[in-house]
């Protein structure tokens, strides 16, 4: 259910923003025609296989390769040293490192070497026939191994950044992230109420169906093109030149379609691999991964520790809040802790707070982004002693979030005020739902949390041509992951005043459109989309002056409505956008323009969520019986996508709550790097997902957008550990909230 | 090794190929007859991204050996539109934004075809566990759940 069912009748002036259309992608989408990144296949391609570390942290001794590349069909057989040394002043020490290892492997799956062949079966043996000798190491797996003193160190010159005074020992904390404000001794003193507890969660993994895969096609005088699924193919152009050691324009990135991401295909793994062994045999290479692979070596989201204690005063005020937080990095620096510190109170206005943010290396894959990166942790913390507090202050969950809400200008503890937000609206929205009277039977529980996170806006650029017939080409270079060719579409017929199915949204490669951030950080429809809305109106701001040309007035008596050049006075019948176009060969040719931008005025984003599950008291597992979540969209600019995010954004949450987690043996290997076994939800699992799309306009936007699609799963993960306490009375701190560790506390309890 | 002739029929049309005796049928529908609508997402038979029908029963193509299709019929997504005359189910699928990335729609579409094939009005909890095997990050099932239940509903009204 939407609060504005179809926003246009509720946002008068708007014909397309806000309407259902079907995908102009749809049709390919449900045909099996849409190529993905493992579909492309070109003439003399060659198959790839990677060489990864069994070992969680070892020594490189040597790596001998000449067996292999005597063997049937081999062409190119490349180790660490075919890259050019990161320790050079050009290089980004940790990327080139994770792509290949160089002197030391530092997780189970890290890249030792790769191969080349003709069929998949030549290159998996010739790969399995390199010798490598290795010196196994000593290995630390979580915060606490990796912080305590005398743990063996995975970098020798890794100096904690962000305490005073600096180190003058090597560690694996990579940097201390902190936000305070007022005075915390004194905020705690003042509380009448204080919740304090330890949390855990465990690595996960974004999940996407698609494993990642790389063609590279390099021609013996150097060009290069790569196709590839990625989240942003100029960013896999920027990153995969600096490994390769080249100028980016050396290299033309073809976007795949690219079938899921959440934050995990915004770095390279194969893709300089492809590229290199493509130059080294001159031929095309393909190197697709396998799904364990997937698990093993590329990022899932970090494992954490948090410490946290909040303070209440009788009626509810949060006057105190301390958080201590380790976030697992994985084998290079570059954790979420800083994201995660920043968000774990912003949704409130507390006075007096500390929150330090670790990020902290271990030997297992370097963490990529996941939905909110570093968020759901924090929040999981806050969210439940929130709750505690309720508990103990006998107030409502949703009444103690109202009365320390954020609302438009207040500071957040990240430092900014806001803007006009819809914080309060997805609580009210929650709370004035009939969900949330729904009576309960034994053994359910109801659980509320709420959950931040930023819109990111960076840099994004449009073209937008008119074709001879009236018709319109929209080229951006964001990958489309969820819909954004529909809301593309839709703003640019706003505009236009034309039918959305005149709009041919399309996704430019990284030499035909310029440059584009990814597809991340909630951006696209909201920054994309804004270059869109910046082109379309230079592009109609011609079409006025072409029709004032052809009519010989003045540019102010040329209107544009509807999608046609009017009179103002209404002396001139109107010319249409295919009149127009028609007319180009008069009127100054061709109409095309660009737009290009670093997106300002990006929003909030505020979720607000309930659960009601079902606790089996002999089993421990959980049944959800219905979940309800308000998330405040600024402007749904197609609403069935908004809710889908919102709906995909709780889900993944409940995997993380509820099943998923890295399980790793005595020696660092994972144990569990399949869908059998690491559990992503599955449709019989789940109840329907109820959304309710808040529409508080952001007003640094055109249309009111904010950014969708991350929120949604920061909430979760509170909402499920409080609905649990609601059921058995029993509140646990340690995710993922699986039928032992249910069963363990309910047998605790009762003993 | 010495290659397998296999002949079948894959949607509708009669094929042969020359297969690899361990080869799967996921990567010979794939790389042999560039049906490419077929994925892989685990390899494993865990996901459901290579739904496939063969002999109306469904399967997972990569848990199948490439000389196993020997005889068979085979439909894969590619199959089950009419040219631009698409089934119901694509159709409730476009029309209830039942995909967000797209790459397990394909095995969802496989799939739930065969579960109305053989139960036209299956309820929520039946449609639920019948797509069980196929797995999908973006959507949470929610649109895919309404979008297979409103193409029942469409399929049984037409055949009224």
């Amino acid at each position: 259910m939407t609060i504005a069912e179809d926003p246009a009748t509720t946002s008068p002036g708007y014909k397309w923003v806000g309407t259902r259309m079907i995908r102009p992608d749809g049709f390919e989408k449900v045909t099996g025609r849409a190529r993905f990144g493992a579909d492309i296949k070109l003439n003399g391609m060659l198959y790839g296989h990677v060489l990864r570390s069994p070992h969680a942290h070892a020594k490189i001794v040597s790596i001998d390769t000449s067996e292999a590349e005597k063997m049937a069909g081999v062409r190119a057989v490349i180790t660490g040293a075919d890259f050019p040394d990161p320790s050079g002043p050009a290089g980004d020490q940790d990327l080139q490192r994770n792509v290949i290892a160089r002197e030391k492997a530092l997780y189970e799956g890290h890249v030792i070497a790769a191969v080349a062949a003709q069929t998949r079966a030549q290159a998996k043996a010739a790969a399995e026939a390199i010798k490598v000798v290795y010196e196994v190491l000593p290995h630390v797996m979580t915060v606490d191994e990796a912080m305590a003193p005398g743990a063996p160190l995975l970098h020798p010159k890794l100096m904690t950044k962000g305490v005073d005074p600096a180190p003058t020992e090597p560690s694996n904390v990579a940097s201390r992230a902190v936000y305070q404000g007022g005075d915390l001794d004194l905020g705690f003193a003042e509380s009448d109420v204080v919740v304090e507890g330890t949390f855990t969660t465990k690595p996960v993994h974004q999940g996407y169906i698609e494993p990642h895969a790389a063609v590279a096609d390099t021609t013996p005088n150097g060009r290069t093109t790569l196709w590839c699924s990625s989240q942003g193919h100029f960013t896999m152009r920027s990153l995969s030149a600096k490994v390769l050691g080249w100028e980016p324009s050396k290299l033309k990135v073809i976007p795949a379609e690219i079938g899921g991401g959440f934050g995990g295909k915004t770095t390279i793994y194969l893709e300089p691999l492809a590229v290199r062994l493509s130059q080294k045999a001159g031929r095309p290479v393909k190197l697709v991964m396998s799904r364990d692979e997937v698990f093993r070596a590329t990022g899932p989201a970090s494992g954490t520790k948090i410490v946290g204690k909040l303070g209440f005063k009788n009626d509810g005020t949060m006057v105190a809040g301390e958080l201590w937080m380790a976030y697992e990095a994985g084998a290079f620096a570059g954790s979420p802790a800083g994201a995660g510190s920043m968000t774990a109170l912003a949704p409130y206005t507390v006075p007096n707070f500390l929150i330090e943010g670790f990020d902290v290396v271990v030997n297992k894959p370097k963490v990529a982004a996941y939905r909110a990166p570093g968020a759901p942790m924090s929040s999981f913390a806050v969210e439940s002693l929130i709750d505690e507090a309720a508990k103990k202050l006998g107030m409502d969950p949703i009444d103690i979030r109202l009365k320390n809400a954020v609302t438009e200008g207040c500071q957040a503890t990240y430092g900014p005020k806001f803007p006009r937000i819809g914080f309060v609206e997805t609580l009210e929205a929650i709370k004035n739902h009939p969900n949330y009277k729904i009576p309960l039977g034994p053994n359910q529980g109801r659980g509320v949390a709420s959950g931040f996170w930023f819109n990111a806006g960076l840099n994004s650029s449009a073209t937008v041509h008119v074709n001879e017939d009236g018709n319109v080409i929209v080229v951006t270079g964001s990958p489309d992951i969820g819909g954004s060719r529909a809301s593309m579409a839709l703003m640019a017929a706003e505009e236009f005043g034309i039918d959305a199915a005149r709009i041919q949204p399309v996704v430019g490669d990284t030499e035909s459109v310029g440059y584009n951030d990814q597809t991340g950080g909630s951006r696209t429809t909201l920054a994309t989309g804004a270059a869109v809305i910046e082109a379309c109106r230079k592009v109609i701001a011609d079409l006025r002056g072409r029709a004032a040309k052809q009519w010989d007035v003045s540019l102010d008596k040329v209107e544009w409505v509807d999608g046609q050049a009017q009179h103002v006075e209404g002396t001139q019948p109107p010319l249409s956008l295919a009149d127009l176009a028609k007319g180009w060969n008069r009127t100054g040719g061709p109409l095309t323009a660009s737009a290009a931008l670093n997106a300002r005025g990006v929003g909030s984003a505020f979720s607000t969520q309930v659960v009601d599950l079902e606790v089996d008291p002999d089993t421990g597992h959980v049944t959800v019986l219905r979940y309800l979540t308000a998330q405040d969209a600024g402007r749904a600019i197609h609403p069935s996508y908004v809710e889908g995010q919102l709906q995909g954004g709780v889900v993944q949450g409940l995997g993380w709550a509820l099943n998923e987690e890295y399980i790793f043996d005595r020696n660092g290997k994972m144990e569990n790097p399949g869908f059998l076994d690491y559990r992503i939800p599955v449709a019989s699992d789940l109840p329907m997902i109820d959304t309710i799309v808040v529409e508080v306009p952001n007003p640094g936007h055109p249309y009111g957008v904010r950014g969708v699609g991350e929120v949604g799963i920061v909430p979760p993960l509170a909402a499920v550990a409080n609905a649990v306490d609601d059921a058995v009375s029993r509140r646990i701190h340690d995710l993922p909230l699986s039928p032992v560790r249910i069963l363990d506390a309910i047998i605790n309890k009762d003993s | 090794m010495s290659r397998i002739q296999v002949s079948c029929t894959v949607n509708g049309d009669p094929v042969d190929f020359l297969c690899d005796a361990d080869g799967s049928l996921l990567n010979t529908l794939r790389d042999e007859l560039g049906l490419t609508g077929i994925k892989e997402g685990c390899g494993t038979g865990d996901c459901g991204a290579c739904s496939i029908l063969m002999d109306d029963q469904l399967h997972c193509a990569c848990l199948i050996f490439a000389p196993e299709a020997t005889g068979t019929t085979i439909t894969t997504v590619e199959g089950l539109a009419d040219g631009d005359h698409l089934t119901p189910l694509q159709e409730c699928f476009l029309e209830g934004a039942a995909l967000q990335c797209g790459i397990c729609t394909p095995g969802f579409l496989v799939a739930a075809t065969a579960l109305l094939k053989h139960n036209p009005n299956p309820t929520e909890t039946e449609i639920r566990y019948a797509l069980a095997g196929n797995l999908c990050r973006c959507t949470g099932y929610d649109k895919i759940v309404r979008a297979v239940r409103e193409a029942a509903a469409q399929m049984r009204e037409a055949s009224a």
